[in-house]
């Protein structure tokens, strides 16, 4: 039953349990810092490192529906993103910070959504208090009290779940160790450049022909989408949400000498990252700081459902494909980034001793013999 | 908000209302007599309803408050869930999208598998055909006709004595302890029997649709209303053994209309008749809505 009487009870004791905690009061101490996020690949400007105390940190999300092509054929879908990029954002933090987020569903959008960080502590990672229905927002606090790269997603509840992820609605945490990286020994390390490398699998309905087929809205879409999502195989696979997006004019750059910190999340689905003609020098497979990072790795797997980190110190200038080395899902589906390293080249690591020609005939090249019908 | 799936019903309804003779005769299909529909009227009365929605005070999520709703004049109800024969022949006319688990179900069951997208088109084409006025019923109608087979989702065990934990878990044992239904295939109309009001398979394996937007709004000490709104009509209300509020273009809510525990089954319909003429309706429904406010 539900009465007056038991309505104010209610009101009295949660006018006591806002007043009461201690708290309160100590987070109200710290320091607060706003923080403008960044579209991936780039990462918004963070301290490697820091000295100072804990602080809250608040960033500010708006949930778009939008359609997005993600391939070059001109395949459409009608996304969800967070701050409208998939993957949403990368949020940095240091390890006993605080993160405030005001997640923003504006009125123009069609559907419920909120908010699961990997980070974060129970809640369900914040998705039981963060579901906004368009025209509303809402401000979640959680503290970041383990380092490590994280994945948020969008969990709206049931067959919602999936098809919001796979419709764009993730992204990635990163939560610093104060004191910063360290490597297997416990030495400091250090990045000249980080980017956000987060893989999406699209499953986009095809019509009789195999042709991608286009839906007025994302409603309409959804039946369509649910059949093929559950016979889980991708129509793409890709970085930072379109085929290409990451190569040609787009290809990520570093020079000769440069340490760059790769973080790459995928919400749902396997996958395993590999640097053709590079390495893992120090890699966070699983993506937690507080263990020791793996070296001189080929490949590193990715957990569906997690982020991992690799530290690379480039030693060669020229182009290198970063691929999932599933490479039907990097080359035909499109999970495939490129970097174009500037530098000089090292004859030491690799030299072309001799280049492409004729083949000679003689012991000393040991070839075969010419065929004696041939001239 | 809605606006693409609004005006895309919009088109269809214009497009169902003319053509409509042809196409019902194309397929051998007789106007219905209004007075052929197998109907229940309520006398007028006064129910204690718990509103649909989310409802917070304080910030801490509370149950819903209960209110006096008074209807006025009689409530014209279906009797039975609208059958996959009905359902179909909408279908075939071509005034309304192909439901799902075609197969599953005969052809006097219910219609299952549609959306609430599927059931606004089908009260339209259903009203050309008959030449009364169909439509969803409302939360509250539904529940008034629902009478003794209505089920309260109050959450029992919340005593308020927590900020949000303790309510969060009492909520999930009451959800996750719900029986599902042994069989969940469609059955015969009027398998599940009738209320007192005479009204069928109300609470049976089907929910039901219900005009119902999905609402929150948070409550001042005296749960009064207080503070702006959100109301959310892509999610809509759906009714039967217990409330659930669904996106209004799935068709199948096994997979999680409920946030725990067991989803709605089937997901159907019935309509109410507006016998008061469309104006009168939409006066009636306008000042129905805003009799809590
Ligand atoms: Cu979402």
């Amino acid at each position: 039953m539900f009465t007056r009487r038991t309505m104010m009870a209610a009101a009295a004791l949660a006018t006591l349990v806002a007043a009461v905690p201690a708290l309160a009061d100590d987070l109200a101490k710290l320091p607060r810092e706003q923080v403008e996020l960044v579209a991936p690949p780039f990462i918004h400007a963070h301290e490697q490192a820091t000295k100072a105390g804990p602080k809250v940190l608040q960033f500010k999300m708006t949930i778009q529906e939008k359609e997005l092509v993600i391939d070059n054929e001109g395949t459409k879908i009608h996304a969800m993103t967070f701050n409208g990029s998939v993957p949403g954002p990368l949020m940095v933090a240091h390890q006993g910070d605080y993160v405030e987020l005001t997640l923003i569903n504006p009125d123009t959008n069609m559907m419920a959504h909120n908010i699961d960080f990997h980070s974060a502590t129970g809640g369900l990672g914040g998705g039981e208090l963060t579901m906004v229905n368009p025209g509303e927002q809402v401000v979640l606090r959680w503290k970041a009290d383990r380092a490590g790269v994280f994945v948020y997603h969008c969990a709206p509840g049931g067959s919602m779940i999936p098809w919001h992820v796979t419709s764009g609605m993730n992204g990635a945490v990163m939560v610093l160790p104060r004191e910063g990286l360290k490597d297997d020994t416990g030495k400091p390390l250090h990045y000249d450049k980080a980017f956000y490398i987060g893989e999406q699998d699209f499953y986009v309905p095809r019509d009789e022909n195999g042709k991608f087929k286009s839906y007025e809205s994302a409603g309409d879409a959804y039946p369509d989408q649910a059949e093929v999502m559950r016979k889980l195989i991708p129509s793409h696979e890709v970085f930072n949400g379109k085929v290409g997006s990451l190569t040609g004019k787009n290809a990520l750059t570093a020079k000769v000498g440069e340490q760059v910190l790769l973080v790459h999340s995928q919400a749902n689905r396997d996958t395993r990252p590999h640097l053709i003609g590079g390495h893992g020098d120090f890699v966070w497979e699983t993506g937690k700081f507080a263990n020791r990072p793996e070296k001189d790795l080929e490949t590193w797997f990715i957990r569906g459902g997690s982020a991992g980190a690799a530290l690379y110190t480039f030693k060669q200038p020229g182009i290198y494909a970063y691929v999932n080395h599933n490479l039907i899902e990097a080359v035909e589906l499109g999970a495939t980034a490129h970097f174009k390293v500037e530098g000089t080249w090292n004859d030491d690591l690799m030299k072309q001793v001799s280049p492409p020609s004729p083949i000679l005939s003689g012991a000393k090249t040991g070839a075969l013999d010419a065929p004696a019908h041939k001239h | 908000m809605l606006l693409i799936l609004k005006a895309k019903l919009a088109a269809k309804a214009a497009l169902v209302v003319a053509p409509l003779a042809v196409a019902a005769a194309g397929y051998g299909l007789p106007a219905i007599p209004a007075d052929q529909v197998a109907v229940t009227t309520i006398a007028p009365g006064a129910f204690l309803h718990r509103l649909a929605g989310d409802f917070a005070l304080n910030g801490r999520p509370v149950n819903a408050p209960r209110r006096a709703f008074r209807f006025t004049r009689p409530l014209t109800i279906m009797t039975y869930q609208v059958s996959a024969a009905a359902y179909d022949a909408c279908v075939a006319a071509g005034a309304c999208e192909r439901r799902l688990f075609r197969a599953a179900a005969s052809a006097e069951a219910p219609a299952v598998g549609v959306n609430w997208h599927d059931a606004t088109a089908y009260a339209t084409w259903f009203s050309s055909r008959t030449g009364a006025r169909w439509r969803l019923p409302t939360d509250a109608e539904w529940a008034f006709a629902a009478g003794a087979r209505f089920n309260d989702d109050a959450v029992l065990a919340d005593d308020g004595s927590d900020s949000f934990s303790k309510r969060w878990l009492a909520k999930y044992e009451q959800e996750s302890s719900r029986q599902a239904p042994a069989d969940k295939a469609p059955r015969p109309a009027g398998a599940f029997g009738f209320n007192e009001h005479g009204v069928a398979d109300i609470a049976g394996n089907v929910w039901e649709w219900t005009d119902t937007c999905f609402l929150r709004q948070a409550l001042d000490a005296s749960g009064e209303p207080t503070g702006e709104r959100t109301v959310n009509c892509g999610v809509r209300v759906v009714e039967g053994e217990h409330r659930s509020y669904v996106t209004d273009f799935v068709r199948d809510a096994r997979a999680g209309g409920c946030a725990v525990g067991v989803p709605p089954a089937n997901l159907g319909f019935r309509l109410v008749r507006d016998d008061a003429g469309y104006l009168g309706a939409a006066v009636a429904r306008a000042r129905f809505h805003m009799r809590w406010i």
